[in-house]
């Protein structure tokens, strides 16, 4: 799971999450014994509709403003390292 | 009955010249000052920005311009809401540095109604807590006894407000984060239907259930901050476009020919302190004394809301967090490739509650385990939300404890997970609804503690709740001032 969530974790933390997760699932699993035969599944308070905009063009943050945020940035690009696997 | 000068009694001496908002501003700054190395409710102080707001409120008055329902009034702002170049931390290590580039929309709201934001209060890290004790930046302690924890995880608003140095604050609430730190520090708390108030530029923990709201003094006040934050915007499409009804007229109304239910579930519950339970049953006689008919009601459903959180707002989270990656904004830790570079990132930026959500979730997302535990959780979440609708056939309004306990000492649950999660038992099946719901203070235990009573309505019932809740406030036993309380008035006249 550590992997998957991007998380370098040590033995030590592994190991404490490991037992206090289980302490906390064993709760969360109380709903399995729900009654939920023929329930559908909200996923949210209330019925999303998909909502437009009108198709005009608007003003957007400047990039050299969201730049300066970044750790590293190049060319008014995001900089990262490099990405294993990726064609030469 | 309040510490500080009210929201509403500043906002008319500010309106009638009798003070200049920069003189409030000024008593504020002091008040904050004369508390904050006690109980620590403040991540970032503002006080340049708030000079430059009070300002421009007094030029509004000295040249007659129309002025907000909120002009001059200091405003506390929790730190997952996005105010522009002014840093916006959500108590992460993950974020310590970044400088937003706009405004979240409450906040806009805000300063557009008048009111003066004088810092950014702390929050467990990501609104990830009930104690306040997860930010990383140290915890915030509770006015009434500075050995225990305000609640969480609007924890720097409510003690803030608790201790009279500023009279409203925004936070807000996933799972109780606004009710339940108010009704441990003994403030009123709303946390307001789901879509009422814009999630634009609101750091996102669980979408599906996040909302802002206000933490005051005074159900008055709180209304007031409610009718300024709320309403329809583009830039949330959650939001209802519809809106929630203005609040602040609804103060007066009473109670009579409300009918009441006083939820089994949330007064006999395992845990519950035999003070807290009094004091519920208490405020049950005052509004039934004040005309509502009160009836108790059992939704034994709402003992599904926790386990059901737990795998829904992690899942979300878990999500949600991801785009903390070291590659667009906050801390970076250098690796020998991206998913290093992000790994050792994480590790690095987050605290030991956010790794242990973003685990949880990741793992009830997983395949295999999906159904069983996300889906199954979303069944659930429906099975809740129908009990809702059973119960607001029988009642308009449903009482009963904002918490279990009273305020918890710090540390004494910060490794127990499972424990500390327990303390939002009776505020979490509010948030999975969507509804809205209050807490107003009622008194205290038999140790001087604040105890919370909590008001539930359907769906934008929020003038139910106010209406509720001034009547609560009028009848409750009085509060004491906290031992950690700020000293200050109205500015000197001029």
């Amino acid at each position: 799971m550590a992997r998957l969530a991007r998380i370098a974790l040590s033995p030590e933390e592994l190991d404490r999450y490991a037992q206090q997760l289980a302490a906390v699932l064993e709760h969360a699993a109380q709903v399995a014994a729900a009654p939920t035969a023929g329930v559908p599944p909200t996923a949210h308070p209330f019925a999303l509709v998909n909502v437009l905009r009108d198709d005009e063009p608007r003003p957007s943050l400047d990039p050299a403003v969201v730049l300066a945020e970044a750790p590293a940035a190049e060319d008014g690009r995001f900089k990262v390292p490099p990405i294993l696997g990726e064609a030469p | 009955m309040s510490l500080a000068p009210t929201a509403s009694a500043i906002a008319a001496a500010v309106r009638s010249g009798e003070v200049r908002a920069s003189e409030v501003l000024e008593g504020c700054l002091e008040a904050i000052d004369q508390v904050e190395g006690q109980l620590g409710c403040f991540v970032t102080l503002t006080p340049e920005l708030a000079r430059a707001q009070a300002e421009a409120v007094d030029a509004q008055v000295a040249a007659g311009a129309p002025l907000g329902p909120l002009a001059g009034v200091p405003v506390a702002v929790k730190d997952n809401l996005c105010t522009a170049g002014v840093p916006t931390t959500c108590s992460s290590r993950i974020l310590a540095s970044w400088r937003p580039p706009y405004d979240a929309t409450a906040v806009a709201r805000l300063v557009a109604a008048g009111a003066v934001v004088v810092g950014k209060t702390n929050l467990d890290e990501f609104a990830m807590g009930s104690s306040t004790e997860t930010s990383a930046f140290g915890p915030t302690r509770n006015p009434y006894d500075p050995s225990r924890v305000p609640g969480g995880s609007s924890g720097g608003s409510a003690a803030v407000v608790a201790a009279g140095a500023v009279p409203l604050a925004l936070g807000t609430d996933t799972g109780g984060s606004i009710r339940q730190p108010a009704a441990l520090c003994g403030v009123v708390g709303l946390k307001p239907t789901y879509g009422a108030v814009s999630r634009y530029g609101l750091i996102a923990f669980a979408s599906s259930l996040d909302q802002v709201g206000p933490l005051a003094q005074t159900v008055e006040d709180a209304a007031a901050l409610l009718d300024a934050i709320a309403g329809h915007d583009p830039m949330d499409s959650t939001s209802l476009p519809e809106g929630v009804l203005p609040c602040h007229r609804a103060l007066d109304r009473g109670v009579a020919g409300l009918r009441i239910g006083l939820v089994r579930e949330l007064v006999e519950a395992e845990g519950i302190e035999p003070g807290v339970r009094r004091r519920v049953e208490d405020a049950a006689e005052a509004l039934a004394a004040a005309g509502a008919t009160v009836e108790p009601v059992s939704v034994p459903e709402l003992a599904l809301g926790l386990p059901a959180y737990y795998l829904i707002a992690p899942a979300e989270a878990s999500s949600n967090l991801a785009r903390y990656d070291g590659v667009r904004y906050g801390l970076r830790v250098d690796g020998a490739d991206v998913e290093e570079m992000q790994a050792r990132t994480r590790a690095a930026g987050f605290g030991p509650e956010v790794k242990r959500r973003i685990l949880l979730g990741t793992y009830a997302l997983s395949a295999g385990y999906y159904d069983a535990y996300y889906a199954q959780a979303q069944r659930v979440r429906t099975l809740i939300v129908r009990a809702f609708e059973r119960a607001y056939e029988q009642a308009d309004l449903l009482l009963g404890a904002t918490t279990p306990t009273t305020a918890f000492p710090l540390g004494a649950k910060v490794e127990d997970p499972l424990a500390m999660y327990l303390s939002d038992v009776f505020t979490i099946p509010t948030n999975l609804a969507g509804h809205p719901a209050l807490s107003v203070p009622f008194g205290t235990d038999d140790a001087g503690l604040p105890v919370g009573v909590q008001l539930l309505a359907p769906a934008l019932a929020e003038p139910s709740l106010v209406a509720a809740g001034a009547v609560l406030e009028r009848s409750a036993p009085a509060l004491p001032p906290p031992p950690v309380a700020a000293s200050w008035r109205l500015g000197v006249p001029r």
